[in-house]
């Protein structure tokens, strides 16, 4: 069933038209991932998604509403669909089990010692159980980025959506963060993300789909657009990257 | 990345390395040229001032020892006043800053007039002198000849400084919103946080604490600005420096005020260089 779906989705800063008619439908429990050149539009439409930005153009329903409607209540979607940024964007005066406590104390209304189980719960199940009165400077980037997605988990979103996510990492940390990634598909979490790891969108997507100017291209499973895609940018693309 | 192990290993190391030797003998001798000069410079003070062909007169009228003693109790008293204005003036200035600089970034277009009236505000007692603020409020307002307790210099003045020290406030506190980036607003509002709530917990706590040192030096200021207070009435430590010169005719008790003021300001300055110090560290 159709969880997602972008019709014709437009988005332009000033004069520059950065999603050029997005068409795009995600299914209950789907993986899908985004791959493109920089600047090609990746966290623009992920931004869109859980209504951060507004779009000028096109739909976007969920569960068959239409979230994109102008005066639909933005709060209402992004408890719903959680996000992950490249940059952790941790709050930094407020320790790891702080973080992920703020938002369902503030926007569900929590009682702190309703929380305190199923927060634990969520750190051990990421390893971090031991980190959780940390504050950010204290924990390395990838513990940052694993606290980050608990935080965003502890909404208990529908969807998830990732913004490259292990970019900012050194490389013997990215591992760790794309390991709770395998978990969430593993538990069947329907996810969206935007990734430069190619190797990680081919061991696990549902499927792939390659932007170009603000347009997706080409999408296909993954074992076809890597091995056959049908477009010359995409394999463009691809070429540059091995 | 605070590398916890480091530390570790520099206390293991016991033996100085020939490095450490090296600086450790620069830093010996940039020290003792840094006191030789400064000796050199006090040596000449002493030495030539007192034969300025005035100086008598200015040692008597100015340093003038039996006066210091015989005023420095009371000028310690008419102090407390000083000490109990900046008392009841701080929090409502603190409250009243942060106030004005909430109106002016509140982003509703239904609230606009907040926002001008925010700006109007700071820009009008920002733009004013002190003293002329202390004279329109602690004179205009008494002279509506109100009742006995509500025409009191202490409340007019007191207003006074509280409205031109809370514009002030407001200006650094608005910086310290401002300087805090997009991306934790973003955060926020990923999560389904209201604008404010994500004022509340999120960028304010960062942005008080971005600025507390900006905010100290203004509150040390506000410490000697009471002194102002003195041109409409309350017999503060200036005002009672100026009883005591002209009953003694003589101006020692202005250095002794002079000389508790700085008791006072120095320690708190050089503290707020500290907190402005370790912020930087810790930053970069
Ligand atoms: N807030 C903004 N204001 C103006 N232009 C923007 C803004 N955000 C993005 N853009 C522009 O939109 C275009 C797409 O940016 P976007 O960040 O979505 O690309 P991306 O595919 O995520 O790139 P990258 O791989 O570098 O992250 C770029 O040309 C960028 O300059
Ligand atoms: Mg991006």
């Amino acid at each position: 069933m159709a969880k997602l779906v972008l019709q014709g989705v437009r988005k332009r800063f000033g004069q520059n038209l950065v999603l050029d008619g997005i068409d795009l439908t995600v299914s209950q429990g789907e993986m899908v991932c985004l791959i493109g050149a920089s600047g090609s539009g990746k966290s623009t439409l992920l931004r869109c998604i859980n209504l951060l930005e507004p779009i000028d153009d096109g739909t976007i329903h969920l569960d068959g509403v239409d979230i994109s409607e102008p005066g639909y209540d933005p709060q209402a979607v992004r408890t719903r669909i959680g996000i992950v940024f490249q940059s952790f964007n941790l709050f930094p005066h407020m320790t790891a089990a702080q973080n992920v406590m703020l938002a369902p104390r503030r926007v569900l209304g929590r009682r702190p010692e309703e929380m305190a189980g199923p927060v634990e719960a969520l750190f051990d199940r990421f390893g971090l159980k031991h980190r959780m009165g940390h504050y950010p400077d204290q924990l390395s980037g990838g513990q940052q980025q694993r606290v980050a997605i608990i935080r965003a988990l502890a909404m208990s979103p529908e969807i998830m959506l990732f913004d490259e996510i292990t970019s900012a990492l050194d490389p013997e940390l990215v591992g760790e963060v794309l390991d709770v990634l395998r978990q969430l598909r593993a538990e069947g979490m329907t996810m969206v993300l935007a990734t430069h790891e190619m190797g990680f969108a081919r061991e696990l997507a549902d499927t792939v789909c390659f932007l170009d100017g603000g347009r997706i291209l080409e999408r296909a499973p993954p074992g076809t657009l890597f091995t056959q895609p049908r477009e010359e940018r995409t394999r463009a693309f691809l070429s540059r990257l091995l | 990345m605070p590398n916890p192990d480091q530390g570790g290993a520099a206390a293991l190391s016991a033996a100085p390395t020939r490095r450490e030797i090296h600086e450790a003998r620069l830093r010996r001798r940039s020290g003792a040229i840094a006191a030789g000069s400064t000796l050199l410079v006090i040596g000449a003070i002493v030495l030539f001032v007192p034969m300025a062909p005035g100086w008598e007169a200015v040692r008597r009228s100015f340093f003038n020892a039996e006066v210091f003693r015989k005023t420095f109790p009371g000028l310690l008293e008419a102090f407390l006043v000083d000490v109990a204005i900046f008392l009841w003036c701080a929090p409502a200035i603190a409250l009243l800053g942060l106030v004005i600089a909430l109106c002016r970034d509140v982003r509703a277009p239904a609230l606009f007039p907040l926002r001008l009236f925010g700006a109007l505000y700071t820009d009008v007692f920002r733009g004013l002198p002190v003293v002329l603020v202390v004279y329109l409020i602690g004179f205009g307002v008494p002279g509506l000849g109100l009742p006995r307790p509500w025409n009191s210099p202490y409340i007019w003045g007191s207003l006074a400084l509280i409205l031109v020290y809370a514009a002030y406030v407001a200006e650094v506190i608005r910086s310290g919103i401002d300087s805090i980036h997009v991306s934790q607003r973003s955060a926020a509002a990923s999560l389904g946080l209201s604008e404010a709530d994500t004022m509340r917990y999120v960028v304010l706590p960062q942005a008080i604490r971005n600025v507390a040192p900006a905010n100290m030096n203004l509150f040390i200021a506000l410490q000697k600005d009471v002194a102002l207070l003195s041109f409409i009435g309350p017999v503060e430590i200036f005002r009672q420096a100026g009883v005591y010169k002209s009953l003694l005719a003589n101006f020692t008790p202005y250095v002794g005020a002079a000389l508790i003021f700085l008791a006072i300001t120095i320690p708190a300055t050089r503290y707020a260089d500290y907190l402005l110090h370790r912020q930087r560290r810790r930053q970069s």
